[in-house]
């Protein structure tokens, strides 16, 4: 077809005798023998055996504590509180007591989490801008229409951060203290450094600053509607933290792929004595700033406390599933073998 | 379209040279338009037409849903980016194939035409013909418009048209003017010719035309007689004028450009099916969902209502639910992906060209390759079921070539030693100027004999250059063409001018010849035609000294029986010889004259004349007259000619029945033809258990001979099975005690009667019945299911008149049950429109997949109504090919077409589908489960490139190469276990069965990839403490879970791992990475932050050990279980294919010594047996095979054609011929006389057998698959007497004895002893069963396991047997 009328006699119009076009490329043409998929179904066996009892050994050596302050003792008073819709934006502090039985070796790390919060719905999700959150002005003044209704505040100024996801930031806070002998010791946590690298240094950006506080940059905007402070005050100890780079807010801003989830929010500080080992045994009090409303969603709110081994935290379904899948794939295995060996064996033979 | 608004025409009125008349009935002008678009409108029109199709609307519909924000779950761009590449890549296409139309459309346009305007010819373009004008062609031209024919150079008006172009068919045919109009002649009287004709509307009747002409106040009555057709092509003609009556798109020729029917694939309609339940699944996706979300909204979406509220329209959670529905539409959308149909025609498009460059069905000698002309039906092409093909043309050259003769006791033209060194060419030349260089002979003592002078042979072959009908046309001196109205008689006379008596030219009352280069003028007294009954002709000359003689030529049959006593002896040696032809499968005629006294001759013609002028019963008198002077005649001797079948008919015969395939032969020719070449190409064995014969005239005999053949069948069947069945043998017992046997042969009386017609009356007529026969209490027909199961080998053979009541609707499934039953089944004299009735018979009733194959014209309607038409572009004009499907040049290609090409494109195209609906399960449905954790807010799992590339990008290659380039066993491999094509007819490899496991474990793959994911990583955290449960990490980690899926999925599936496959599949997962590291990386981000925020997920996400561990333990847990089951598979129930591949993975050959291969060792011999016909068993006659007609000798002795040249002469009795198919196969006569291309065709000596014959090794299983015999047995010749009744005693429907009967009884004493002779023949034979001395046909018969005998002992005794058809009248 459409070749080049080069060849005259007989054969003019013969198809090229090569090897694509008359389907005669090498080609490996495997097989599912018992030769070959039985070692496999071995070999498989073994490897999740293997990976199952590294990683469950692996997964023993970390420590999870959780608690749930949603009612937890003083809290319930503040949760009654909160019920109450006018009460919104009152501040309630309740402390709650936590018995750590096994101290935390090494790294601690601090979660808050949440239940029954869907910060997987569709238009949850969308109902942010991101071009206003890496910094660009023209959207920080016109927020996408994506925001919508947490875009413009009742005097039609531009939110920022505008959206449902921002304007839901969780926003309870807490402080630890060790009951130690009697003599509460606050308990060190960073705040800082709990994000994704790219979502602090290029997710979030502030906008140009052009040698204005962040205060003036954010002249004109509002802040959302549920929040206490504006964006560029979030954090009151550390200016180079307000704005959108706000450790706390790129967490939240990292939306949880299902209802129930953790968010970190901090990790020990393992600088001084008693905590440089861990957190130690014992009793321990938090002090929480109560201003996360569940109750209206029937949610729950927790805290969570873990240490860490190189592929995280505790997470037992991992070996568990190992484990599982080994002994499954050994039993279809064993299966195949003997049906093979029973009745299979003529029928790959085509001798007459 | 303009036209479209006038009135539909009622009649036409069109003025000659008066185009301001004409023009106020706005006829169509010449231009004609078959493009669609152009440049302004092909956007438009093409948009229009492609949104056509449900798919591509469906596809828009569902953009705009996605442009509503409130529903929109998906960005636009994931369904605009697939969309937007289907239309523009069906743009392409369509704007292409205009565009060729367009410059086809111009060429025609502006063909150059002489039109008469004022008096005088003016060149024009067509496209500015009128009608109403007046126009000359010259010969050869194409005619521009629908012509009334006005004069003509030739006389009488006449002029000679080629209609290839219009039917299909090469003959020519003859047009005459109205002869007023006749005697116009030169362009001034034209120029003055006013006459104005008022005809029908336009339509598109070819044969018919009726209007009138009102010239002078005179009325002249206008038929398609009168016209010449657009797309004819003048011949033989100098000029001629016309007016134009219908031009551009009203000529009959645009008029029946009709869209071609649309033909789909069964593939295609499942696959519609299967879409619309999808479509049903996807609704009840989306009910359950939105069903989830008004529940979910009422309790906790409502309660979650100041994170997040409702939008403003939307207040309460039942139209919340309602959004939801059409949002998960939306995003569920996907588990029918608009790819689909693309990827399904990419693949068919490569399937199509894989044809076409396929160089083992490319023919050297015509230098045709094949070529798929659909590119829609390739996987059909796997499952055949049925084969309707037609005989000339596609399972025979049909050429003719004079094989072998017997004179005077004395046979000539035996090949002695095929083994031996090619025999050499006669060449003739040197002997005689006046050869014709194209005849091949090889045996040089007949040449020696002629030169010699032997008297019987120059008596020989001066009877076969005087009695006949050909017509010559010397071109130049010595350059002689003759139009031979069958391509027999054309052999015969060419064999006659090489050996020296050369016919040069006949008027009305002479024949002038040289003999032996002395030229000789004979008068020529009388012709005594050729007609069915008669099944001979005579011709009566006066040679120049004087003598009158009578030379006759006819069937042996009839003409034995006319001979001089003396001749007894002769008789006996010579019949001999024609029993050895007809065992080789040639036609043959014996040859007789008689002298005549002066008084003799007087006598007769006197009474001939009487009996030509009778007035009543003229055709019977004059039959009596002949009868008269035909007798007492001596024989000369008798001739063999050769219907050549294609190369390697039998082989692939017997390759596609072992196939599975059912082959019926629809043929125009006669019975005996029909049967004969059955019998060549191995479709009617001598092993078969019987073969029926269905002849009857009325409704009644018809039914009653079906019926009877089913008896038969189910007794046969019984006594083989040994009553194994007892159901089965209850009924038959139940049954054969009421009326068995006796009700049989009471229907043979009536069967003898119908099918006997040539036993004195034209068969046209429905004899009467001599005893009417008492009409047996109808028995209940044998329920068909009973039929289903009827073992044993059956053949029917069914007459086109017989066919005609058998496809009546009430008989329609007695036949089909009969014949369906059958393993092969023969339907001759059957007309263009009973082929196509057949073919769509068993479409209705067997709902299998058919093929048509044929060549001419009259196998179009066929062509055209199976699901699958072949066409072989072979030398009867290209009608055939141009509404195929498929076409090539050889019939023996069909098996690589079926077997490979076939096989392969059904097994890819159903891989395909069956990984494509999974695929799309396991990546759609993870949404579904997603649903019940987001809320049902239809949020979508995966990022939206990702969704939107996943189809087009991700998964599209590996797939689209496994279903273009796979393999399971190589083609040689299918060719030799023809088993493998079973799979395909059973419907097998995909049908619902296959559908729902396929998507059942998509499913399943969706629930690992949704849950596996969900457990591990709600848990846990990176390294680094921070969790990993977002949604984006989510997202990355099950896409790529996905695409790892799937990829090792591909993996499992490709059984044939090409370069191109391994890059495809590599490439894919590497296109995975590479795109989603750059869709999330800084740099787009930075550009445009809202489409791109998955920024940095890709490179965080796929550093966690955590997700490779998550990722890892998904593909485990999703492929290990398909290893399984698959291994369990293939241990358990191996299928053939994987049992030949697994053989072909170790190479394991054993080789037993006794058995042959029989796979490689039909190659050697396909190539080998050069189209030979197969030396076969059996004494069955030719008969006197001439397609000639009756009629033919008179229109010379009278004179009346011969002013015309001689080729018109041929043509001309076409006219009286109602049967298409004779007009077709007269037309033969001019491929008697093409050059073959290469000499190999005429080559009959297979001088390579020895050399070609493969090391035996064994693959009996192929033969024992499908054959009861094993092939041991059958290598090994019989060498006990165990008479094996021939044909003739099976038709013998009172031989009820079935295939064990001891020698058949009375009248078939003569073939029982044949047997006889030649199984002592074959077990000389029989001596070296290693093969290598024994004859081709020896070869062949070892091969294809049917057991040859007769024919070649040259002991039988004289008597030869009457040919088939003959039989069963003789039976009683």
């Amino acid at each position: 077809m459409g070749k080049v009328k080069g060849k005259p006699g007989p054969l003019a119009r013969r198809p090229d005798n090569s090897a694509f076009k008359q389907q005669r490329l090498p080609a490996w043409s495997p097989m599912l023998t018992a030769n070959t998929v039985l070692p496999f179904f071995y070999f498989m066996a073994l490897i999740c055996m293997l990976l199952g009892v590294w990683l469950l050994l692996t997964v023993q050596r970390t420590q999870e504590v959780k608690m749930d302050y949603t009612k937890a003792g003083e809290c319930s008073r503040c949760f009654e509180k909160l019920k109450n819709e006018s009460n919104a934006g009152q501040s309630c502090i309740c402390t709650v007591v936590l018995h750590i039985e096994k101290p935390l070796k090494g790294d601690v790390f601090f979660y808050y989490g949440l239940k029954n919060f869907h910060q997987n719905l569709r238009r949850y999700m969308d109902s942010r801008d991101d071009g206003q959150m890496v910094g660009r002005k023209t959207n920080l003044k016109n927020p996408s229409s994506y925001c919508m209704p947490f875009d413009r505040d009742q005097n039609g100024l531009p939110i920022a951060p505008c959206g449902a996801v921002a304007n839901s930031m969780f926003n309870d806070s807490f402080t630890l203290y060790y009951n130690k002998l009697g003599s509460p010791v606050k308990v060190p946590l960073l705040r800082r450094g709990i994000s994704w690298y790219t979502d602090k240094n290029v997710k979030y950006r502030n906008p140009k600053m052009d040698n204005l506080t962040l205060a003036q940059v954010f002249e004109g905007t509002a802040k959302p509607l549920f929040w206490q402070k504006p964006v560029y005050e979030l954090d009151p100890f550390d200016q180079t933290n307000n704005g959108f780079i706000n450790d706390d807010l790129i967490v939240w801003m990292r939306e949880a792929a299902f209802p129930n989830f953790k968010k970190l929010y901090g990790v020990l500080h393992r600088g001084d004595d008693p905590f440089t080992k861990g957190l130690p045994a014992g009793t321990y009090t938090i002090e929480i700033s109560y201003n996360f409303p569940v109750q209206h969603f029937q949610g729950r709110k927790e805290l969570v406390l873990t240490t860490l081994t190189w592929f995280g935290g505790q997470n037992h379904f991992l070996p568990i599933a190992y484990l599982v899948t080994s002994s499954l794939i050994l039993l279809v295995a064993i299966v195949l073998t003997v049906v093979w060996w029973k009745f299979g064996k003529t029928g790959m033979n085509m001798e007459e | 379209m303009f036209r479209k608004r006038f009135p539909p025409e009622e009649e036409r009125r069109v003025r000659a040279n008066d185009r301001e008349y004409n023009e106020k009935f706005q006829y169509a002008s010449n231009c004609i338009m078959t493009s669609k678009y152009n440049v302004i409108t092909f956007l438009p029109v093409n948009l229009f037409e492609q949104f056509q199709e449900v798919a591509n609307t469906y596809f828009l519909f569902l953009l705009i849903l996605q442009l509503i924000p409130q529903i929109s779950s998906l960005s636009w761009f994931t369904t605009i980016v697939p969309l937007a590449l289907v239309l523009i890549i069906t743009a392409v296409k369509d704007a292409t194939d205009d565009y060729f139309r367009h410059k086809s459309d111009n060429q025609v346009n502006n063909r150059q035409s002489q039109v008469l305007i004022r008096g005088s010819l003016q060149h024009e373009k067509w496209m500015n013909v009128r009608v109403g004008d007046i126009i000359k062609l010259e010969n050869n031209q194409f005619v521009a418009a629908d012509l009334l024919l006005l004069s003509s150079t030739e006389p009488h008006g006449l002029c000679y048209i080629e209609t290839a172009e219009l039917d299909g068919e090469t003959n020519m045919k003859v047009r005459q003017s109205v002869s007023v109009t006749s005697e116009l002649g030169d362009p001034n009287n034209l120029f003055s010719f006013d006459g104005e004709v008022v005809c029908e509307p336009p339509n598109n009747k070819l044969d018919r035309f009726c209007g009138t002409l009102y010239w002078r106040d005179k009325k002249y009555t206008l038929t398609n007689q009168n016209m010449l057709l657009r797309g004819c092509v003048l011949r033989n003609t100098e000029a001629c004028y016309g007016l134009v009556i219908f031009a551009g798109p009203d000529t009959k020729l645009m008029q029946n450009s009709g869209r071609t029917k649309f033909k789909r694939t069964s593939i295609d309609r499942l696959m519609n099916t299967l879409v619309l339940w999808i479509f049903g699944f996807l609704v009840c996706m989306g009910v359950i969902l939105a069903v989830g979300d008004a529940v979910w909204e009422r309790e906790v979406g409502s309660l979650f209502q100041s994170y997040l509220p409702w939008d403003p329209p939307v207040n309460n959670f039942l139209f919340n639910a309602f959004l939801s529905f059409w949002s998960y539409v939306i995003i569920l959308n996907t588990v029918v992906p608009i790819s689909l149909y693309v990827s399904v025609e990419v693949i068919r498009l490569g399937h199509s060209y894989f044809i076409n460059w396929d160089q083992q069905m490319f023919c050297s000698q015509c230098n045709t390759a094949a070529e798929a002309r659909t590119t829609t039906l390739n996987e059909e092409l796997g499952q055949v079921e049925y084969i309707f093909s037609d005989k000339t043309g596609t399972l025979t050259q049909n050429i003719m070539s004079f094989n072998k003769c017997s004179i005077n006791g004395q046979t000539y033209g035996e090949v002695t030693d095929p083994l031996g060194p090619q025999a050499k060419r006669l060449d003739f030349t040197p002997f005689n100027p006046l050869a014709d260089l194209d005849f091949c002979f090889y045996d040089d003592t007949l040449l020696e004999s002629v030169k010699v002078g032997d008297s019987h042979t120059h008596k020989f072959f001066r009877l076969l250059s005087l009695c006949h009908t050909v017509m010559s046309e010397e071109k130049s001196e010595g350059e002689l063409v003759y139009k031979a109205q069958s391509p027999d008689e054309g052999a015969l006379v060419t064999a006659a001018r090489n050996f020296g008596f050369v016919f040069r030219s006949r008027t009305p009352g002479t024949i002038t010849t040289t003999e032996m280069g002395r030229p000789v003028t004979y008068t020529l007294l009388a012709i005594l035609d050729f007609n069915n009954i008669r099944k001979r002709m005579s011709v009566i000359v006066r040679s120049p000294e004087g003598r009158i003689r009578l030379y006759c030529k006819g069937a042996d049959t009839v003409l034995l029986e006319r001979l001089h006593p003396c001749n007894q002896e002769l008789m006996n040696i010579t019949s001999d010889h024609l029993n050895e032809y007809a065992a080789d499968g040639l036609r043959t005629l014996a040859l007789a004259y008689r002298d005549l006294s002066e008084d003799e001759w007087e006598a007769w013609s006197e009474s001939h004349r009487c009996a030509d002028k009778a007035s009543d019963c003229r055709e019977d008198r004059v039959a009596a007259a002949y009868e008269q002077i035909e007798q007492d005649m001596m024989l000369l001797g008798a001739t063999a000619i050769e219907d050549k079948l294609q190369e390697g008919v039998p082989e692939t015969i017997a390759v596609l029945s072992l196939a599975n395939i059912k082959i019926w032969v629809l043929t125009g020719d006669k019975q005996e033809t029909a049967v004969n070449i059955g019998y060549s190409c191995k479709m009617l064995t001598d092993d078969m258990t019987e073969v029926f014969i269905i002849n009857g005239h009325t409704v009644q005999s018809v039914r009653q001979e079906l019926r009877r053949a089913r008896e038969r069948m189910i007794e046969l069947s019984r006594t083989r099975d040994g009553g194994k069945e007892s159901g089965m043998e209850g009924w038959g017992e139940a049954y054969f005690s009421g009326n068995g046997l006796r009700g049989g042969q009471e229907g043979d009386g009536t069967e003898s009667g119908g099918g006997g017609g040539g036993g004195g009356k034209p068969p046209q007529c429905p004899p009467p019945p001599p005893p009417p026969p008492p009409p047996p209490p109808p028995p209940p027909s044998p329920p068909s299911n009973l039929m289903d199961n009827v073992s044993g080998e059956f053949a029917l053979i069914v007459n086109g008149h017989s066919l005609a009541h058998a496809l009546e609707a009430d008989m329609e499934t007695e036949f089909v049950s009969t014949a369906c039953a059958c393993k092969a089944v023969i339907c001759c004299r059957v007309t263009p429109l009973q082929k196509a009735q057949v073919v769509e018979l068993i479409k209705t009733h067997k709902k299998a997949v058919t093929l048509a194959i044929g060549d001419g014209a009259n196998d179009v309607s066929m062509i055209k109504s199976a699901h699958i038409g072949v066409g072989i572009s072979g030398q009867e004009g290209i009608q055939a090919v141009l509404s195929s499907d498929y076409s090539f040049s050889q019939f023996r290609f069909l098996q690589r077409l079926l077997l490979v090409h076939g096989r392969w494109s059904y097994l890819r195209m159903c891989r395909f589908l069956c990984y494509f609906f999974y695929k799309n399960f396991a990546f759609t449905m993870v949404h579904f489960w997603f649903g019940f954790f987001c809320g049902f807010s239809a949020q979508t799992v995966y990022d939206q490139y990702f969704i939107t590339l996943y189809n087009i990008v991700y998964t599209s290659l590996p797939v689209l190469a496994m279903g273009i380039f796979d393999q399971d066993v190589p083609d040689h491999r299918s060719l030799e276990y023809p088993k493998l094509y079973e799979p395909g007819q059973l419907n097998l490899l995909f049908n619902k069965k296959e559908f729902f496991i396929c998507i059942t474990q998509g499913i399943y793959t969706s629930v690992v990839l949704f849950f596996v994911p969900y457990a591990v990583l709600s848990d846990a955290t990176q390294s680094n403490g921070v969790p990993l449960a977002d949604y984006q990490t989510f997202a990355v980690t099950t896409a790529t879970a996905l695409v790892i899926v799937v990829s090792v999925q591909i993996a499992l599936d490709t059984g044939f791992w090409t370069v191109i496959n391994h890059v495809f599949v590599w490439g894919s997962v590497g296109c995975y990475f590479s795109i989603m590291l750059a869709l999330h990386s800084q740099s787009l981000f930075r550009i445009f932050p809202n489409q791109f925020h998955f920024v940095g997920s890709a490179q965080s996400t796929l550093l966690q050990p955590v997700v490779w561990l998550t990722i890892a333990l998904a593909t485990a847990i999703c492929i290990v279980p398909v290893l399984a089951f698959r291994f369990l598979k293939l241990d358990l129930k191996p299928q053939l294919s994987d049992t030949v591949r697994y053989t072909q993975l170790v190479r394991q050959k054993k080789r037993k010594p006794a058995g042959r291969s029989v796979g490689s060792a039909w190659r050697g011999v396909g190539m080998v047996a050069e189209g030979r016909l197969g030396a076969r068993g059996g004494s069955r006659r030719s008969g006197y095979a001439f397609a000639h007609q009756e009629g033919f000798g008179e229109l010379i002795t009278s004179g009346k054609n011969m002013r015309l040249s001689s080729q018109a002469l041929a043509n001309f009795a076409s006219r009286h011929s109602s049967s298409w198919i004779d007009t077709l196969r007269r037309k033969k006569h001019n491929h008697t006389h093409t050059p073959p291309s290469a000499s190999g065709e005429c080559s009959p000596a297979p001088s390579c057998v020895s050399g070609s014959l493969p090391p035996l090794s064994n693959s009996s299983s192929v033969l024992g698959g499908s054959q009861e015999t094993p092939i041991e047995e059958e290598t090994v010749p019989a060498c006990d007497v165990q008479p094996v009744p021939a044909v003739s005693t099976k038709t013998h429907p009172a031989a009820a004895a079935g295939p064990e009967s001891a020698a058949p009884p009375g009248p078939a004493q003569a073939s029982s002893s044949s047997v006889l002779g030649s199984s002592a023949v074959r077990c000389h034979g029989g001596d070296s069963p290693g093969g290598w001395t024994l004859s081709l046909g020896s070869v062949q018969e070892a091969l294809f396991g049917w057991k040859g005998f007769a024919g070649r002992s040259g002991a039988s005794n004289s008597q030869g047997l009457p040919p088939v058809a003959k039989e069963t009248s003789h039976i009683e």
